[in-house]
This record gives structure tokens, C-alpha cells and sequence, in this order.
């Protein structure tokens, strides 16, 4: 039962939660008109103290396919959060108004903060470099369709596994599926944070090696997750510049990987995939764009615990 | 030979690791204008070699909570007429609340500061503590009790 539950990072919903998730969003999927009511009255408040074009568009146009209605801000300074207002102070506002929130916040735990603070469900749309797990949803809908499940792969996540946000939650989302291995593909200085290594696949005795060469690692991966190099997460500048082009998927790698290797990227990208891949079939980055739109509206359903009202 | 009398109500921290002594002083914030405490420093112990020690008159009442974390082995006993009345056990908590400080910059509590700074215990023997708010791992052993908050901090 999702009905008046927050989502700050995947272990707040059970696998079976998640199933029921992703059985709603296939049936969206077939036939998304049918659900176009079914959040008639209710109102989502987007708070994105942080740019956002995909997860903010996701969620907005998500809502208003399903009837609803959407407030918010897509940034700081349009807002009291730019007189100083705390985040507790703006959520129990926004409380008083809306029936969800969704928040961004460059700060890692804000959500947290946030939720603490209301009975209405708050939604983490990421925060800082720490998780994301409605993009979690994203990417394990897309592979559960395309794969026909989560068990039994091998997972290769590119690039910038320190500051990744979507990596931290993908992984720990996985590591609850059975006999998964994990490729951490990254240079020293972006490897995964010790909580996700000790706490997560450590903790639950979960294959992975952490390498720094894309070429060797590709052939065993059922699934590459590439990320940016994200320049906003960094302090110094001359580290971002000498780390951002380290790892860039091109035609000639994907040579090297399997036949029905999945590519997929949280977006979004600069030059880590050359538009050369695009085409290729294994390229599915644009497809879980998509995917993202319908798992946000199945989400929406689930925690307003809307039935499914159809037109 | 430094001697300092016996206390008659109080309590004696002892067995603190030789260093550690004015930390666990600063978090406990006795008001020394009232209260007639004694630190003694790199103090030789047959036990440990070198320690420190709390003497604490007419005071019993405080909160331990943070001993544990700051120094997990140390003795605490209550002094009722000169003897020890009993002796506290110091446990390494499992869950602290406004007690060790984030440090990391991009933690939220960085910026809200009406949240409460909460931390779970995720490895006794490293006193290692992750924060609920972003899950930065903090090791409380060695020289990392700079992120022990001032306990004055949370009582103005």
C-alpha cells in the first residue's frame, strides 16, 4: 500500500511495492488516454531548488496526463526560499495547499528534511550527489521491460560513480534482486561513496569490481548505465576538467559489448555517448526517457492511492 | 606527585585515553564557577599506561550519552560520602541525536539548522556512524572527535 507514503530513496518501497509500480505503469503504457482523470481535484507541488528539465517535465506533464493540476518553482530565487525561509517552513506551506510534493535540492537529505515536517508525501527528484530514486524507477521499468526482470545480470555502471546520485539509488535498488554483479567503471577519484560500498554491497555479500578500463570491462555486461561527469558537484574546477572526458561510448566500443546489451544514461548527456549510438538498437536512453514520464504517473497514483478512474 | 583530594558527592570519569580528557570536559559543559572540577592529564595507569581523569564535586546528574562515543572504555563511578556508590556502564550508543556534527559540506543539515543531526552506529569496533540525512560515514576512534557538537550548542 502506497497511499500517503514519502519516496526519499528506494528501500522506502518493498520489491513487492515496486511490482506493483511497474505492473500499473505497463498497463499506462498500453493505454495512457484511459487514465486521464484519474487525479481529477488533486494538486502536485514541484519544488526544484535545482535545474531540472527531464524529472521536472516528467513529473509535471505525469500529473497533468492524469487530470491533476501542478504549483511550484523552478528555482529558489522565485520564491520565499530566497528571503531565507527554512525547507520546514516552505513544506508545511506548501502543505497546507497541495496533495504531494516533489522536491529537488542540491543539498543531500533535504527531502528528508522535508518529510519530517508534513504528513503530506514528499517525493525526492534528488538531492546534491546523494540519490534519486524516481529515476531509479525510470531505469529498472525500462530494464524489467526490455529484460523481462532484474535477476541474474550483470550490471556496468560509467563515469562519475562518486557524485552520481542516480548510481547510488540504482544500486541499491538492484542489490535486492537475486545473483546481480556489479562493474563499477570509474577513474580513482570518482569511485562509489564508502556508505554504498560497505553498507550496501559489502553488507549484502554483492559481486562488484571497481576497474577503470571501459574496453576490458564491457564484454560481460548485460547493462551499461553511463553517467556525466556532473560539473555542478564539483569544488574545483581543474578537477572537473581533468576528469569529464575520461570515459566516452562510442560505435567502435559497443563492438566489444554483447549483442543485446542495454545502454541506458539518466541524461542529461554531454559527450559521454557519441550521438554515433544513438542509432544503434542497444542505445535505449531515450526510450527510458519515455519510460520515466509513465512510472512518474503510476507513482502519482500510488501514493494519492487514486483508483484507476478512467475517462 | 600531583594530588588532588577525593570528592565527597560527584562523580569520577576514569580511564579516559590519555588527550581525550578535555573533549570529554568541553562536551560535558560543567559550569566551573559553581562546580569544583579537576582534569588530570597523561596521569601514569597501571592499566593503560597513560590517562586522564575527570573529577567532577556535586555534580551527578549529567548526561553520558556521548562518553561512549568519545571514549568507549572509560570507567564512570558515582561518589556518594567519599565512596563509590556505583559505577556507570558506557555502552557505544546506537543512535545519536545532536551529538556528532556532519561534515560533509553538502549535507543538508549544513544549511537547515533547525533539523536535528542524527547519526546511527553501523560498526561498534570502528565506531563508525553514518548521518540519516546523506549517509556520510564518520569514524569516531583516533582523532576524529572534532565532530563531537559542544553540548552547549543545543542547550541555550
Amino acid at each position: 500500500m502506497l497511499k500517503g507514503k514519502s519516496l526519499l530513496e528506494p528501500m522506502d518501497f518493498t520489491t513487492e511495492e515496486m511490482e506493483e509500480l511497474f505492473l500499473l505503469a505497463d498497463k499506462i503504457i498500453e493505454d495512457p488516454e484511459q487514465y486521464g482523470k484519474s487525479c481529477e481535484g488533486k494538486l502536485l507541488a514541484t519544488l526544484f531548488y535545482e535545474p531540472s528539465t527531464r524529472t521536472r517535465f516528467s513529473f509535471e506533464a505525469a500529473m497533468l496526463r492524469l487530470g491533476g493540476k501542478v504549483i511550484g518553482f523552478s528555482e529558489p530565487n522565485s520564491s520565499s526560499v530566497a528571503k531565507g525561509e527554512s525547507i520546514a517552513d516552505t513544506i508545511r506551506t506548501v502543505a497546507c495547499y497541495a496533495d504531494l510534493a516533489v522536491m529537488r535540492h542540491p543539498k543531500e537529505g533535504a527531502p528528508k528534511v522535508a518529510a519530517g515536517c508534513t504528513d503530506m508525501p514528499v517525493v525526492n527528484a534528488g538531492d546534491g550527489g546523494h540519490q534519486h530514486p524516481t529515476q531509479t524507477l525510470t531505469d529498472l521499468l525500462t530494464i524489467r521491460r526490455e529484460k523481462g526482470g532484474f535477476d541474474n545480470l550483470t550490471i556496468g555502471l560509467c563515469g562519475d560513480l562518486k557524485f552520481g546520485r542516480t548510481v547510488h539509488s540504482l544500486i541499491k535498488a538492484l542489490s535486492r534482486y537475486q545473483n546481480i554483479s556489479f562493474v563499477l567503471i570509474s577513474p580513482e577519484e570518482l569511485r562509489i561513496p564508502e556508505y554504498v560500498r560497505k553498507e550496501i554491497l559489502i553488507k549484502n555479500n554483492i559481486p562488484f569490481q571497481e576497474v577503470k578500463n571501459m574496453k576490458e570491462a564491457l564484454p560481460s555486461l548485460d547493462v551499461l548505465y553511463m553517467t556525466r561527469v556532473q560539473r555542478e558537484r564539483f569544488f574545483n574546477e581543474d578537477d572537473y576538467l581533468r576528469l569529464k572526458d575520461r570515459y566516452i561510448l562510442d560505435t567502435a566500443k559497443m563492438k566489444l559489448a554483447k549483442e543485446n546489451m542495454m545502454v541506458l544514461h539518466p541524461l542529461p548527456r554531454v559527450n559521454e555517448i557519441s550521438a554515433e549510438v544513438d542509432s544503434d538498437p542497444r542505445a535505449l536512453y531515450f526510450k527510458q526517457a519515455k519510460y520515466g514520464m509513465f512510472v512518474r504517473m503510476a507513482l502519482i497514483m500510488g501514493l494519492l492511492g487514486v483508483e484507476e478512474r478512467r475517462n | 606527585m600531583v594530588v588532588i583530594d577525593s570528592i565527597k558527592t560527584g562523580i569520577v570519569i576514569d580511564h579516559i585515553t590519555a588527550g581525550l580528557g578535555m573533549k570529554i570536559l568541553e562536551y560535558l559543559d560543567i559550569d566551573t564557577t559553581k562546580n569544583t572540577v579537576a582534569l588530570i592529564m597523561n596521569a601514569v595507569s597501571n592499566k593503560y599506561g597513560r590517562k586522564d581523569v575527570v573529577k567532577i564535586e556535586n555534580v551527578v546528574d549529567i548526561d553520558l550519552a556521548a562518553l561512549g562515543i568519545i571514549d568507549p572504555k572509560v570507567t564512570v563511578n558515582v561518589i556518594e560520602d567519599h565512596i563509590i556508590k556505583r559505577k556507570i556502564q558506557i555502552t557505544v550508543p546506537e543512535k545519536v541525536v545532536n551529538i556528532i556534527k556532519c561534515n560533509n559540506p553538502r549535507c543538508v543539515t549544513s544549511v537547515e539548522t533547525g533539523a536535528p543531526q542524527i547519526f546511527h552506529l553501523i560498526d561498534k569496533d570502528n565506531r563508525e556512524y553514518r548521518c540519516d540525512y546523506c549517509d556520510e560515514i564518520i569514524s569516531m576512534k583516533g582523532g576524529y572527535s572534532n565532530e563531537i557538537i559542544h553540548k552547549q550548542w543545543f542547550d541555550r
